[in-house]
C-alpha cells in the first residue's frame, strides 16, 4: 500500500513538471480562460439597442410626425431617414441597416376613415432571425407609445388597460455578462478536464513512453490516478482563477457559498476527467483524441448546456441527450451560486447527476484499461 | 520543381488518409457538428414552462390566463397560490416566469383603470427571459385590443403590418446553417495544416524531409495544397448538406461562393501554417488551434453581431477572415448579394491571406535556419 502511494506520488510529480514545463498547459489553463472570460465578459452583448433603422415618411400630417418622433425616440433604435426607398432597401441587402419602416403618403387618409387602418410597415432583415424579432417588437414598442400620445391628445382614456410589469429577478440590469461568465468557466474546466487529459494521456501512448511506464511496477490503475490527480488540480486552480478574474475584474456578485463551489467543481472535475481519460483509453492517438473531445466535451459544453441557447427549445431528441450533458449540471450550478445563492435542492440535484454519470464512466475505464501494448 | 511538390502532395494526402480513424475523424465529426449545431442553435424559445399566482377572482384575470395557456410557447402553465411557491419554483429553475396578478386586477378593469400584472422573470437567463417577455407583452397587446372592442373603447385605427424579407418565417436553420459551412471549412482546414508539419517534428521525420532535396518553400507548398483540397472538400460536404437535406434558400452565385472560400481557405492555411511552425507537438499545435478558434468564432458574428459589441472588438474583428467569409455565405444564401457586395467583403480576405501566407513562409524559413 505503501508501495502504492510513493509511486503515484513520483507520477504526480513526473506530470507536474511536465506541466510546467509544457507551454500548452500553461496556454490551455491560464491565457486560454484570460481571453474567453475577457471576450465574454466584455465581448459580447446578446442585448440588442443599437439597431439601424431606415425610415421612410410619406405622409406630412401631425399623426405621421408624432409617430416618426415616437420612433426617433425609442432608445432601441438608430434612426436614418431617407426618401430614397430603393437605396435603403441595398442597404439592407448589403447589411448595413436591420429594418425599414415606412409610413405611406395614405396613412392619416386611412385613419379618417372608420373601414381603413393607417398602416405602418416594418420590414426586417430575416436573415437574422433574432434580431429581426427584435426589430419587430420594438417597432411594436414605438407604435404603441404613439397610440397613448394620441390617446392623451385626444383626451381619451388610455388604451393600454393591461400593463406588463416585468422584474428580473437576480439580474435586474439584465447583464448578459451575468450569465456568460459562469458558463464560460464550465466550458474551462471541461476544456482542461478533457482535452487535455485525453491529449496527455493520448501522448504516452502515442509516443510509446507508456512502454517505459509499463515496464516498471507500476499498474494502469496507478498511471491513471496519478494523471487524474495532475489534471484535477489544474482544474481546480483555473476554476479559482476563473471565479477571481469574474468576481475582481468583472463585478459579478457571488452569493452562494464557496465550499459549495468548491464540491461542485470538483464533482465536476471528477466527471470531466473521466471523460477524457476514456476517450484517450480507447484512441489512444492525439488527433483522433483531440477530435473526439471537441465532440463530446467541448461542443455539447458549449451548445447544449443551456449556457447559450435553451435546452427547451431543442428537439426531442436533442433535449434528451442533454441529460447526460455534465456541463449541463455545472452551468445550472454556476449560474445559481453566482447570482441566486445556494439554492439546496438545485445543487443536491446537480451534484447527485454528477456523481452518477462519474460512476458510470469509471466504470467502463475500470473494465476497459488494462496493462497491454496493442 | 513541380515534381517534388508533386510527390510530395502525394505523400501528404497518403499519411492523412491512410488511417481509418483518421478518415472517419475528418468525415463524421463535422457532419455531426453540423447536425447538432443546426438543431440547437437557436436563440428561439419554446416549451417553456411557466407559472401563475393569481390572486384575483374576477373573470377578466382567468381569460387572461387561457390566452397564456393556448400559447405554443408556454408548453406548461403551473399554477401556485402563495408568493413562497413562486420563489422556490424560479430559485429550482422549474419556470423561468411567473404571472402575477393582484386581486385588484378584474375590479380595475371594470372601473377603466389601468389593472397591473406582474411578470417575474428568471434573470439567470437574461436572454431568453426577454425573450419569453416578448412573447408575453405579445398576448397582453392583444388581450388589450380585445378588451378595447368588448369594453367598447375607442378602436385602434392604425395597424403596424410586419414583414421578413429573405426569410419570412424566420427560420432559425436558415442563419445558423449557412454559418456553420463557414465555421466547419476553417476548422478542418486550420487543423490539418496545423497538424501536419507539428506530427513530423514530433516524430522525428522533419530532418528527413530537411535532408531531401526539396526547398522549404517546396515543403510549404506541399503541406498547403492537400490542405485546401480537403477545406474546399469539406466546404462543398456541408454546402450540399445545407441545401439538400437543410433546404435553405440559395439564391446567389455559386462560383462567387467558392472564389472567396478558395481564398478564405487561403488565409486559414496562412494560420495553420503560422502555428504549426511554432508548435513543437501536435499537442502544442492542436491546443493553440484551440485558444485560436473559439474567439475567431465568438467574434465572428456566427451567433452574436458585431454591432453589439465594444468599440475597440468591433475593431479586433477586421483581422477575422471569418467574419467576412460569414457575411458573404449568408448574403450569397439568402438575399443574392450582388457582386459588388461580394467583393467588399473578399478582399481584406485577399489581404489577410497574403499577409499570413507570407509571414508564415518567413517564419517557417526562419525555424528552419
Amino acid at each position: 500500500m505503501i508501495n502504492k502511494i510513493n509511486r503515484i506520488k513520483a507520477l504526480v510529480r513526473k506530470e507536474f513538471f511536465q506541466i510546467i514545463r509544457d507551454p500548452s498547459s500553461i496556454l490551455i489553463a491560464g491565457i486560454f480562460p484570460l481571453i474567453l472570460l475577457v471576450i465574454y465578459g466584455y465581448g459580447i452583448s446578446l442585448d440588442m439597442n443599437n439597431l439601424k433603422i431606415g425610415l421612410i415618411v410619406e405622409d406630412t400630417s401631425d399623426e405621421a410626425i408624432s409617430l416618426k418622433r415616437s420612433f426617433l425616440n425609442s432608445r432601441f433604435f438608430h434612426i436614418y431617414e431617407s426618401n430614397d426607398e430603393r437605396q435603403l432597401v441595398e442597404d439592407l441587402i448589403a447589411f448595413k441597416l436591420h429594418g425599414i419602416v415606412k409610413i405611406p403618403f395614405y396613412f392619416s387618409y386611412y385613419l379618417q376613415r372608420p373601414d381603413l387602418r393607417g398602416p405602418v410597415f416594418v420590414a426586417s432583415d430575416g436573415s437574422s432571425p433574432n434580431t429581426a424579432n427584435f426589430v419587430q417588437n420594438y417597432s411594436l414598442g414605438a407604435w404603441q407609445n404613439f397610440l397613448v400620445q394620441q390617446a392623451v391628445s385626444n383626451g381619451s382614456s388610455p388604451i393600454p388597460n393591461v400593463e406588463a410589469v416585468p422584474r428580473f429577478w437576480y439580474n435586474e440590469e439584465l447583464n448578459s455578462r451575468y450569465f456568460l461568465v459562469p458558463g464560460s468557466i464550465a466550458i474551462i474546466m471541461t476544456l482542461i478536464g478533457t482535452l487535455l487529459t485525453a491529449l496527455v494521456v493520448a501522448r504516452e501512448w502515442e509516443r510509446g513512453t507508456i512502454e517505459s511506464i509499463m515496464t516498471t511496477p507500476i499498474t494502469i490503475k496507478e498511471f491513471l490516478i496519478a494523471k487524474m490527480i495532475s489534471y484535477f488540480f489544474l482544474g481546480l486552480g483555473s476554476m479559482v482563477f476563473s471565479t477571481a478574474l469574474a468576481i475582481l475584474l468583472f463585478g459579478l456578485p457571488f452569493r452562494g457559498s464557496f465550499f459549495v463551489l468548491l464540491i461542485v467543481s470538483s464533482v465536476f472535475l471528477v466527471v470531466a476527467l473521466g471523460t477524457g481519460l476514456l476517450i484517450s483509453t480507447l484512441s489512444k492517438n492525439q488527433f483522433i483524441a483531440s477530435q473526439i473531445s471537441i465532440v463530446s466535451g467541448f461542443l455539447p459544453a458549449f451548445m447544449l448546456s443551456g449556457f447559450i441557447f435553451e435546452i427547451s427549445s431543442m428537439p426531442v431528441l436533442i433535449r434528451t441527450l442533454t441529460a447526460i450533458i455534465p456541463a449541463k449540471y455545472m452551468v445550472s450550478a454556476l449560474q445559481t451560486l453566482f447570482l441566486v445563492g445556494t439554492v439546496k435542492r438545485l445543487v443536491i440535484v446537480n451534484i447527485s447527476v454528477m456523481l452518477v454519470l462519474a460512476l458510470v464512466l469509471f466504470t467502463i475505464i475500470f473494465f476497459k484499461s488494462r496493462k497491454r501494448l496493442d | 520543381m513541380f515534381g517534388r511538390i508533386h510527390a510530395l502532395v502525394i505523400k501528404e494526402f497518403i499519411t492523412i488518409l491512410r488511417d481509418t480513424k483518421t478518415r472517419i475523424v475528418l468525415i463524421s465529426p463535422p457532419i455531426i457538428q453540423l447536425f447538432i449545431f443546426a438543431f440547437a442553435a437557436t436563440l428561439d424559445v419554446e416549451n417553456v414552462t411557466i407559472g401563475v399566482y393569481n390572486q384575483d377572482y374576477g373573470q377578466q384575470s382567468s381569460e387572461l390566463i387561457k390566452r397564456f395557456e393556448g400559447s405554443k410557447t408556454f408548453s406548461k402553465v403551473k399554477f401556485f397560490n402563495s408568493y413562497q411557491q413562486i420563489q422556490e419554483n424560479i430559485d429550482n429553475q422549474k419556470v423561468i416566469m411567473v404571472i402575477h396578478i393582484d386581486d385588484t386586477f378584474s375590479k380595475n378593469l371594470l372601473s377603466h383603470k389601468k389593472a397591473k400584472v406582474q411578470f417575474i422573470l428568471d434573470g439567470r437567463k437574461s436572454n431568453s427571459a426577454q425573450i419569453v417577455l416578448g412573447y408575453a407583452n405579445k398576448i397582453i397587446e392583444q388581450y388589450n385590443n380585445y378588451l378595447s372592442k368588448e369594453l367598447r373603447f375607442s378602436p385602434v385605427n392604425t395597424v403596424v403590418v410586419p414583414r421578413n424579407w429573405f426569410n419570412p418565417n424566420l427560420i432559425y436553420k436558415w442563419f445558423t446553417v449557412p454559418g456553420l459551412v463557414a465555421i466547419l471549412t476553417l476548422v478542418i482546414t486550420v487543423v490539418i495544416t496545423s497538424l501536419s508539419i507539428a506530427r513530423e517534428r514530433e516524430l522525428g521525420t522533419f530532418e528527413q524531409l530537411l535532408v531531401a532535396p526539396i526547398r522549404p518553400v517546396e515543403i510549404l507548398i506541399g503541406k498547403t495544397i492537400p490542405a485546401i483540397v480537403l477545406g474546399m472538400f469539406e466546404g462543398t460536404l456541408i454546402l450540399c448538406a445545407a441545401i439538400f437535406i437543410f433546404k435553405v434558400p440559395f439564391t446567389g452565385s455559386l462560383l462567387a461562393l467558392y472564389f472567396s472560400m478558395f481564398l478564405f481557405v487561403l488565409s486559414i492555411v496562412g494560420i495553420g501554417l503560422f502555428l504549426s511552425a511554432i508548435c513543437k507537438t501536435q499537442q502544442q499545435a492542436l491546443l493553440s488551434v484551440f485558444v485560436f478558434m473559439s474567439p475567431a468564432v465568438i467574434m465572428s458574428g456566427f451567433a452574436t453581431p458585431i454591432e453589439n459589441m465594444p468599440y475597440i472588438f468591433q475593431i479586433a474583428t477586421i483581422i477575422n477572415p471569418l467574419r467576412f467569409f460569414i457575411v458573404i455565405v449568408r448574403g450569397i444564401f439568402l438575399k443574392n448579394l450582388p457582386i459588388i457586395e461580394i467583393l467588399k467583403n473578399t478582399y481584406p480576405i485577399a489581404l489577410i491571406a497574403a499577409f499570413n501566407l507570407i509571414s508564415a513562409t518567413w517564419f517557417f524559413r526562419k525555424r528552419i535556419e
